[in-house]
């Protein structure tokens, strides 16, 4: 297989001092033109994760590399890695300077990295693209006289224009209305299939993993539990954390609903062992126990495996039925 | 006699703008133990009728038509009686838990607040009260006296909960309540609210743009556009086979995982939901519809029949049923 665009080496974040473990030991690779989606809920340090990508957040430990060029902290590398990665924000409404017409925040990357070419052609180009057509007809509006799934599209439009090898997506379309949610994710899949970019995209929502992505990587307080090709891990999950989220999924018919019971976890209180045992229907209904795996999962942590092969979990209960 | 019914409810709000129609003849009934849920996108005017059920909308506001709650209409009450309704024969739980309490109050005393209002009870017994609310909500007791900051997301939407639930109301309005929860505290709030609703045999209208959420929570399904109910029935019915163009796509918006067909294919609609200040002429659907023709343009659908206990407000409805 060729050379990742991007790979994460045990990739380690934390805050308040090494209170809180926000990623904890995070290795993956991501191909050109492929889609993963990452998948967790609150606080399981999926957007740290991404961030730190684009280097927002300085690493603990580990190693980032973009098309085999490391991720430092110092501005030029920062400089020359923002034009191979982008990133797309949640809340377009946030992300975009309300006094800026949606040609300057088009332009601003272009500017920012001198980009060559002929400035409105370039601008106008990554707006049509970007499904804003005729362009010039947007030139010189502002984001509050467009709609959001617009401003989503002007965001998206700014990225792009960079031609970037990889594509950053916080929640791309948890902000917008249900029904203009397929065209956004539509637009982002377009550039995958025609440009070869790739995309990691951080989301809650199985739904849109099932809809745009290759692959999917479940996190949990910090660590990757389960990582594989879409198919596989929305269709026939491992780990009983994926399994139960999937249960909740009203989507899914058929499926037992699994309803985990407390809190999503707190970073700064990683349990020992397996970090889901607490939570874990497996521990929580004798399973564990029974198939003599219990002191496994309340003492030793663990990490993916196989440690190759496509489709990779954290469990001891899994583990043991490989062996 | 239904325990709620609206009939041919238009409420339209006045702003710098002009007139702004937000619900343009809505008519809808439930009963006791009943679920409906009210699905629809931003604009579209289902959080204006849970405001509008209990007046709870800015007094210039225009509001024709009829609210009846047990046979008595919301508009003719006194304010006392207003009062007295409000909280007891419907209650609502609020979007956003965050915003919707009061940052620097005891939750305790935003819960007691609802229960001294509306009974002749002691503090000390209305204490007792909240803390038996919070306990069935799934909060443990001894968290009366915290503040809503000291509490996660989830157990806030609980609170609110709490609150709604205070004065036992026969009509439970939920707007968006789980909207901005993680997908498993999402599951707890919602297998609370449908075990509380079987449990007092409420009248659930529950609004929220999840229809996939209000199809494993309500029995039957009522669909908004553009300030009307466009397709209404069975949940199941209306979210595997719709009959309005709009549901269907809304439809597709929740994709099932594990279908083909939506795999690597995601479904969506052309075009923003219309402003309401600004309506297209006919029917307000069909400058996004996949199937409209020329008439479309002109005609504006009511609700007609559509199968067996089925609505829907589009002239190829029936049309292809014949």
């Amino acid at each position: 297989m060729s050379e990742p665009v991007l790979s994460l080496h045990n990739v380690q974040v934390q805050f308040g001092g090494g209170r809180v473990h926000a990623v904890d030991t995070v290795s993956l690779d991501v191909h050109a033109g492929e889609v993963l989606a990452l998948v967790g809920e609150s606080g399981c340090g999926k957007t740290t994760l991404i961030r730190s990508i684009i280097g927002l957040e300085p690493l603990a430990a580990g190693t980032i590399t973009v098309d085999g060029e490391k991720v430092t902290g110092n501005a030029r590398g920062l400089r020359a890695l923002r034009r191979k990665v982008q990133m797309i924000f949640q809340d377009p409404s946030g992300a975009l300077n309300p006094r800026h017409s949606i040609y300057e925040s088009v332009a601003e990357g272009l500017r920012i990295h001198k980009v060559k070419g002929h400035e409105p052609q370039l601008v106008g180009d990554a707006l049509a693209e970007a499904g804003l057509r005729p362009p010039e007809r947007f030139f010189r509006r502002f984001p509050h006289e467009v709609s959001g799934g617009q401003r989503q599209r002007v965001l998206i439009a700014g990225a792009m224009a960079l031609r970037p090898r990889l594509l950053l997506a916080d929640e791309p379309v948890a902000s917008l209305d249900a029904s203009i949610r397929g065209e956004i994710l539509a637009l982002m899949r377009s550039y995958v299939d025609r440009d070869g970019v790739s995309i990691v995209a951080v989301t809650h929502d199985l739904g849109l993993a099932w809809n745009i992505a290759d692959r999917v990587a479940v996190m949990y307080l910090g660590r990757i539990v389960e990582i594989g090709p879409a198919e596989e891990v929305l269709r026939a999950p491992q780990h009983p954390y994926t399994q139960a989220l999937l249960s909740v999924v009203p989507e899914i018919e058929g499926m037992e609903q699994q309803i985990l019971t407390g809190e999503t976890p707190d970073p700064s209180r990683v349990p020992s062992g397996c970090r889901f045992h607490p939570r874990c229907p497996l521990v929580a209904n004798g399973e564990a126990e029974r198939r003599g795996i219990i002191d496994k999962c309340r003492g030793v942590d663990l990490e993916l495996e196989p440690e190759v092969g496509e489709h990779r979990v954290a469990c001891h209960a899994v583990h043991v039925t490989r062996t | 006699m239904s325990l709620l019914e609206v009939r041919d409810l238009h409420v339209t709000y006045r702003s710098e703008r002009g007139e702004v129609p937000a619900v343009r003849g809505v008519s809808l009934s439930l009963d006791a133990g009943e679920t409906l849920g009210l699905a629809g996108e931003s604009g579209c005017g289902k959080s204006t009728i849970a405001g509008a059920v209990l007046r709870l909308l800015p007094k210039e506001t225009k509001i024709t038509g009829q609210v009846l709650l047990d046979g008595e209409d919301v508009y003719e009450m006194k304010p006392g009686r207003l009062r007295a309704v409000r909280w007891t024969g419907a209650a609502i739980v609020f979007q956003g838990a965050l915003h919707s309490l009061n940052p620097v109050q005891r939750i305790g005393k935003q819960i007691t607040e609802a229960v001294l209002l509306h009974t002749k009870v002691s503090p000390r017994a209305a204490r007792a009260r909240a803390q038996d609310l919070l306990v069935r909500v799934g909060i443990p007791a001894d968290r009366i006296d915290r503040y809503p900051h000291q509490m996660s997301g989830g157990q806030r939407q609980r609170v609110l909960i709490a609150i709604a639930l205070a004065c036992d109301p026969h009509v439970l309005i939920a707007d968006e309540p789980t909207t901005a929860l993680d997908v498993m505290v999402q599951a707890q709030v919602l297998a609370l609210l449908e075990e509380l609703q079987r449990e007092k045999h409420l009248a659930l209208l529950f609004i929220t743009h999840d229809l996939s959420v209000l199809t494993h929570t309500c029995k039957r399904l009522a669909v908004m556009y553009a300030g009307r109910i466009v397709e209404e029935g069975p949940s199941e019915l209306v979210f595997t086979d719709p009959q309005h163009p709009y549901s269907r796509a809304l439809a597709a918006a929740f994709p099932t995982i594990g279908d083909q067909s939506s795999r690597m294919n995601p479904q969506g609609l052309a075009g923003d939901p219309p402003d309401p200040a600004s309506l297209p002429s006919g029917c307000p659907f069909h400058l996004r519809c996949a199937v409209a023709t020329p008439e479309c343009s002109s005609l504006d659908v009511e609700l007609r029949p559509a199968g067996e206990g089925r609505a829907a407000a589009c002239v190829h409805v029936g049309a292809s049923h014949v």
